[in-house]
């Protein structure tokens, strides 16, 4: 940033891509290493020094990575490089330019911190961090007032969540006298028994802290609006990292949550709940990127519900294949937006097939993948996985699956919706040009990924492959499945039908148009869809309208006044007693007198 | 000897009274020399001859005439409109009681000395000369300083920029032909 | 018999107060300055009452050195109301009010 004018736009470049995609290289070389040569105890550890050390709490500087972390980076890193390669051509007429490449790497630094952290503190100072990038990222065109109203918005949801997580932390020190990871989970099942009320409110505290950063219910309205920001990140931050953050926070205590049952409960119920909302919100919006938004939050629902019933690495293999094909949408959403003259709206594009036929295609296998279109798509794998064990968990229920199926339902329906709207039928509006190679080669290289991605992890009945799970099997608990359940295939079966369904229906509703969907369209229903179900209505009511009243009678700052008015009483008195000193002689020899009086009364003690 | 004292004593008071309300400032002068003069019979009775003479010759006898000099040479006048406005009775009120507290004050204040009671001596000249010479000689030279000072103050205070000369001596313009 | 000490002193006391009530209630700067001398003289009287109690010639001392004092105070202070009626033309002791504090004295 502070080079802006002297270093060239191809200097800038190189160094902020060159940055991220360092660091994806070393996280490939350590993965080879780490899998090659499993370490003992099953991480790598360094630290750099001790950060402080106070009344006998002590926390470092110092670095952890085993599997989940390094599972973690690589996603962080690749996708990472992918889209800063993409944001070099997408960002090359902003004057920001400098700007913008600095933030998305003091995000990509934050993100790591967080992940690589081996103690809390650390992990909140990269939180921290990776809230404020959002913050600024959101807000990068800060000249239009919306866009720092979105921005603000974010900060202080996320925020409600970080005071919620840093009660916890307090909690946790409280308890055991250290915010070291490792320490924590070992000591954890000791100190406390399984669903002890300290338990459930440490959980459940650190819970709010990742349903702020992760836009669950209840702290899921700042989303939406966050696609103010450029879709580089909202690609970077708002699908793949930021948002999985509290994912990774909660897989990683998962020791903790599983000592409070009931707050697994709860992390299941409130995913099913999110997916189901935001399945229908999607279904109901006109601009390009809040559909995706609205997606995000969904999946992000499934990965929540996957972690309540103790499939914690189906819920990181979600996660993975969901930072792929979420993050090859907005790009090309990005891409979309960009060269059809920043048009957001949906109902304005169409007929983009054939215009842009690189994009479309990319598009579309990552749609597919979101729809966990069978067998094909890496998001088949993950979505089904995710799927079986919310019936077959032995905290799972059949009502968790429904949920999850109805919410597979949805997806495929919005998704194809949006294909359908913008890439067939009659083009309303004309592309500029064709996106140039720093824009395509990244989508072309995430759709291979959604594709082939979920071969490493098949499902029992289909092949024997468990490369994934086999990776994350020191990091987790086993997961036990109940007594009775139903055989995995007819699950699988059921799925895979629901998602070739919900395409279908939406190819009669929206690209043959058999069935009338404006009806659908235009009803009061979809109008509370699409407004979120209400919440920013709600908050809105509940909060924002009571603070701003609040501070309406507060406007002369009458707390202030009640400080100030001593001073202006000393003063005044001051004043006052000045008048005296009115230069008249006479005056003079009266107080004298006066005080003459007062003087002989004191001095005879009467 | 009792006697004397409290009529002179009264008629000390009264005329110091009358002194502070009078308007005309010749008049109030001339009680205050009264006044002085009856301090003086008091101290002839308290067996200070000296101070008696001193009293009158030097208080009575040149600062209040310097007084009155002053007072003829501003010429002021009468002024009789201006001191009825000034001194009214309401003005008496607070001073009065601000006097009075004192004077409570005093009384109280003498209540609780005891005094034993000395025959009347006389303090002639001779010993007031000799303590003056002897004891108090550093006050008595540090006092002609003072009145040196004195002296110089009023000379160069009393000097005027302006000089006011009497219109006899005012050069009369000529007329020219 | 003499006249008791506290009567003599009463006296002095009284005549004090007069002079402090005469320099409280007159405007006319003459009579405060005559106001002064009265209060002088009676605090003078004091000091010759008390060495008459005594037989020392200490109290007539003291007075002689109030009286040197009064002399030179008011050739001064004549000499100074000289100066402020020539430039004031007025002998109003209200009148002399320059060093009042300005800005809380506005109106007075």
């Amino acid at each position: 940033m502070l080079f802006n004018r002297v270093i060239p736009r191809r200097g800038i470049a190189l160094l902020g891509v060159g940055s991220v995609a360092l660091s994806a290289l070393i996280t490939i070389i350590a993965g080879i290493k780490f899998l090659s040569i499993p370490p003992a105890g099953g991480a790598y550890t360094t630290t750099i020094y001790t950060w402080l050390s106070t009344g006998g709490f002590t926390a470092d500087i110092a670095f952890r990575m085993d599997a989940l972390t390094l599972v973690f980076c690589f996603v962080i890193t690749f996708v990472g490089a992918l889209i800063h390669l993409y944001s070099v051509e997408f960002m090359k007429d902003d004057d920001g330019f400098a700007r913008f490449f600095a933030y998305m790497n003091l995000f990509v630094s934050s993100m790591l911190i967080l992940v690589l952290s081996n103690n809390l503190l650390l992990l909140y100072l990269g939180w921290e961090g990776v809230g404020l990038c959002s913050y600024l990222l959101i807000g990068f065109w800060y000249k239009d007032p919306a866009n720092d109203y979105a921005a603000r918005k974010a900060f202080i949801v996320t925020r409600i969540g970080d005071t919620f997580m840093i009660v916890g932390l307090f909690l946790l020190v409280i308890t055991f006298g250290t915010l070291n990871i490792d320490t924590l989970l070992r000591q954890a099942p000791l100190v406390w028994s399984s669903g002890s009320p300290v338990a459930v409110i440490a959980a459940l505290l650190l819970l709010g802290g990742a349903l702020g950063k992760s836009a669950q219910l209840p702290l899921q309205t700042w989303l939406p609006d966050a696609m103010a920001g450029p879709s580089p990140v909202s690609a970077l931050i708002h699908a793949a990292t930021m948002v999985t953050a509290g994912v990774y926070l909660i897989a990683r205590l998962n020791v903790l949550f599983i000592l409070a049952p009931e707050v697994l409960a709860a992390i299941a119920i409130i995913g099913a709940a999110t997916l189901l909302i935001a399945g229908f919100s999607a279904l109901t919006q006109h601009d390009l990127k809040r559909v995706l938004a609205y997606s995000t939050i969904s999946q992000i629902g499934y990965m929540f519900l996957a972690l309540g019933v103790g499939a914690w690495s189906a819920a990181i293999f979600h996660f993975m294949i969901h930072a792929f094909f979420k993050a090859l949408l907005f790009l090309g959403a990005g891409s979309i937006i960009l060269l059809l003259h920043e048009e957001h709206d949906m109902h304005k594009m169409g007929g983009l097939r054939k215009k842009m036929p690189i994009v479309f295609l990319t598009f579309l296998i990552g749609g597919a993948s979101l729809s966990a279109l069978p067998l094909i798509t890496a998001g088949f794998y993950s979505k089904d996985q995710i799927l079986w064990f919310s019936l077959a968990s032995g905290i799972g229920s059949k009502w968790l699956w429904l949920a999850g199926i109805a919410g597979a339902l949805l997806t495929s329906l919005y998704t194809f919706r949006m294909i359908f709207l913008v890439f067939f039928g009659e083009a309303k509006t004309e592309p500029k040009h064709q996106p140039g190679p720093l824009m395509t080669i990244p989508l072309i290289i995430l759709a291979a990924l959604s594709l082939i991605g979920g071969f490493i992890e098949l499902p029992h009945n289909l092949g024997p492959v468990h490369l994934f799970s086999r990776l994350l099997e020191p990091v987790f608990p086993a997961l036990i499945l109940s007594e009775s359940h139903a055989p995995e295939w007819i699950i699988q079966v059921i799925s895979a039908l629901i998602a070739i369904g919900g395409i279908y229906l939406a190819y009669l509703l929206f690209n043959k148009k058999t069935l009338s969907s404006n009806v659908i369209e235009k009803s009061r229903l979809s109008h509370f869809f699409y407004q979120g179900w209400g919440f920013d209505w709600l908050y809105n009511k509940l909060f924002v309208l009571p603070l701003v009243w609040l501070s309406q009678i507060d406007k002369k700052d009458f707390i202030d006044k009640f400080y100030s008015s001593l001073a202006h009483a000393v003063n005044y008195s001051g004043t006052l007693l000045s008048r005296t000193q009115n230069g008249k002689l006479r005056w003079y020899v009266m107080v004298m007198v006066a005080g003459l009086i007062l003087l002989l009364t004191i001095m005879l003690n009467l | 000897m009792n006697t004397i004292f409290y009529i002179t004593a009264a008629v000390a008071i009264i005329s110091s009274l009358l002194a502070i309300t009078n308007k005309n400032p010749i008049h109030a002068l001339l009680y205050l020399i009264l006044s002085l003069l009856s301090i003086s019979v008091i101290f002839y009775t308290l067996g200070a001859p000296f101070i008696a003479a001193l009293e009158v010759i030097v208080y009575a006898g040149a600062i209040m005439v310097l007084f009155i000099f002053v007072v003829m040479m501003l010429n002021v006048g009468l002024q009789e409109e201006q001191e009825n406005k000034w001194l009214t009775p309401q003005m008496f009120l607070i001073p009065s009681i601000l006097a009075a507290a004192l004077l409570v004050l005093f009384v109280i204040a003498l209540k609780d000395f005891h005094f034993e009671k000395h025959p009347a001596i006389v303090v002639g000249p001779k010993e007031v000369g000799i303590s003056l010479f002897t004891t108090y000689l550093i006050a008595v030279e540090l006092s002609a300083i003072l009145l040196l000072a004195g002296i110089v103050g009023a000379y160069h205070l009393g000097k005027q920029k302006k000089k006011v000369i009497h219109r006899f001596l005012v050069k009369q313009p000529r007329i020219k032909k | 018999m003499t006249v008791p000490m506290e009567t003599q002193i009463l006296f002095a006391g009284v005549l004090f107060l007069i002079g402090l009530v005469g320099l409280l209630v007159r405007r006319n700067i003459i009579f405060m300055l005559m106001s002064i001398e009265l209060m002088l003289n009676s605090a003078a009287m004091v000091f010759v009452m008390g060495g008459a109690h005594w037989g020392h010639a200490d109290g007539q001392v003291m007075f002689i050195f109030i009286l040197t004092v009064s002399a030179a105070e008011v050739s001064v202070g004549l000499a100074l109301i000289l100066q402020m009626y020539h430039h004031y033309r007025t002998l109003d002791a209200d009148s002399m009010r320059k060093l009042k504090d300005h800005k809380a004295n506005e109106n007075l």
